[in-house]
């Protein structure tokens, strides 16, 4: 169940326990592999332009400029500014989601009962939406820059009247992503439980990250190639990495 | 759902007409109800709100959907902001249905959809920037514009996970009514689009209408 695609050596390696969060900054020409190493992960991300950090992720320029609810391969995440930060270049699990947001502080006393920090030491539960202001702080960035992000590896579909669910059934151990970055990107990411987690147990997760260097962008690439928005996408992103550089 | 409300226009403390491709920033005291009006049809009102105590409070599309389960707007809903408090209640609709996943329309985004010349058309969010710049007591900025209602649009999910944009279901004079549950700051942009069938080409005004 995991990608086909080969990327040779990673140039780094990481894990991330889950309920836990980081950030890295990721040159353009990378590709960051995620795995979701024994199923049932949920990896929350944002993304930021380090040169200028009011352009960010843009989840519903994303969904509309790709007609798209889900995100897999094929999809580009888009800025404000009608750039890509990254593309999907390869994902054996098929469906993340971008609409629903974080966990709460609230939410995990409401369903697991809040475990302190004081009490539990490494194994205490964190929010997504506290991880992120936590990473955020540390770029200068606040709850004000909160933007819809995204959620690997949790696929939340809709009936015909618009009623949301997570499909539990989608896990798969060793399930992977690959995002080819097109532009320098600040990623924020976490490792707690998805929103509409409703297991017994506050689940912890772990995710490891691989960063390779990128193959060039062939003509017949899939992301350039899936839609006349991405290849004009391509094209601002071309034309700001041209004149920066 | 369709819920017709009894608020008499007589009795309205304020009411104003909004042209297509202007800005409408106010104060909504807790309790007071707005009512949007989609004057000819087929317009969208791309709206913000905000906590008037803490604009760092604002309108989440993410916590909305989630919380009531279902990513359409209509009577009943409750808006939620990002701390997960509730703000205003959808307490009348004529229309049936609000998209609040396709965003605004921006400059930048109108080269990606429609073509790399359309860069200098119109559009919702300089509608709202050039709104924080002209009202800088409310002390926003460019972070602060984010994921919006789109009142009276129509954008509905298939089950493989495809966006649709349909065409409205929205009619002359179908409206909307908020009751706020906060002070809150409203910040709608009236849709300058010219790219988009949805509105068949043609911004329309809509009217903003205020009862204590």
């Amino acid at each position: 169940m995991t990608n086909t695609t080969t990327l040779g050596e990673p140039l780094h390696s990481g894990d991330l326990p889950g309920g836990a969060h980081w950030s890295l900054r990721i040159g353009r020409g990378k590709t960051l592999r995620l795995t979701d190493l024994e199923g049932g992960a949920n990896l929350g991300m944002l993304l930021y332009n380090p040169l200028d950090l009011l352009e960010r992720y843009n989840a519903p320029d994303t969904l509309k400029c790709q007609h798209t609810f889900k995100l897999t391969k094929g999809h580009c995440l888009y800025s404000d500014m009608g750039r890509i930060f990254c593309s999907i270049v390869d994902d054996s699990f098929g469906w993340h989601d971008t609409v629903c947001g974080n966990l709460s502080k609230k939410m995990i006393q409401e369903r697991w009962g809040e475990k302190t920090y004081q009490e539990y030491r490494n194994d205490w539960t964190l929010s997504g939406h506290d991880s992120f202001l936590v990473e955020l702080a540390k770029y200068g960035l606040g709850r004000r820059d909160l933007a819809a992000n995204i959620n690997f590896f949790s696929k939340v579909v809709t009936d015909a009247d618009g009623n949301l669910r997570l499909d539990d059934s989608a896990a798969r151990p060793g399930a992977q992503v690959d995002l080819r970055f097109e532009m320098d990107t600040l990623v924020i990411f976490h490792s707690c439980p998805h929103p509409l987690c409703r297991a017994p147990q506050y689940p912890k997760k772990p995710v490891s990250y691989q960063i390779f260097t990128s193959p060039p962008v062939a003509d017949d690439d899939i992301c350039l190639n899936s839609r006349e928005e991405n290849r004009r996408g391509f094209a601002n992103t071309r034309l700001y990495n041209g004149l920066a550089h | 759902m369709i819920v017709e409300s009894a608020k008499q226009p007589d009795n309205a403390i304020y009411s104003q007409v909004i042209p297509a491709g202007d800005y409408w920033m106010k104060t909504l005291k807790a309790g007071q109800t707005l009512r949007i009006t989609d004057l000819e049809g087929n317009q969208a009102a791309d709206t913000l709100f905000y906590s008037a105590d803490d604009p760092g409070e604002r309108y989440s599309a993410m916590d909305t959907i989630r919380e009531q389960g279902n990513i359409y707007l209509t009577a009943g809903t409750v808006l939620m902001s990002n701390l997960g408090n509730p703000m205003l209640d959808i307490v009348a609709d004529t229309c049936g249905r609000h998209d609040t996943l396709g965003g605004a329309c921006a400059t930048e985004s109108n080269t990606v959809r429609y073509a790399l010349e359309k860069k200098c058309m119109h559009a919702c969010r300089d509608s709202w920037l050039l709104a924080v710049a002209e009202n800088q007591q409310f002390g926003m900025t460019k972070r602060d514009i984010t994921h919006n209602i789109n009142f009276f649009m129509n954008v509905p999910v298939t089950p493989e996970g495809g966006l649709t944009f349909e065409d409205g279901i929205s009619a002359p004079g179908k409206y909307v009514e908020l009751t706020a549950r906060m002070d809150v700051i409203v910040l709608i942009s009236n849709c300058p689009q010219l790219n988009n069938p949805c509105n068949g080409y043609d911004p329309t005004p809509i009217q903003v209408s205020v009862w204590r």
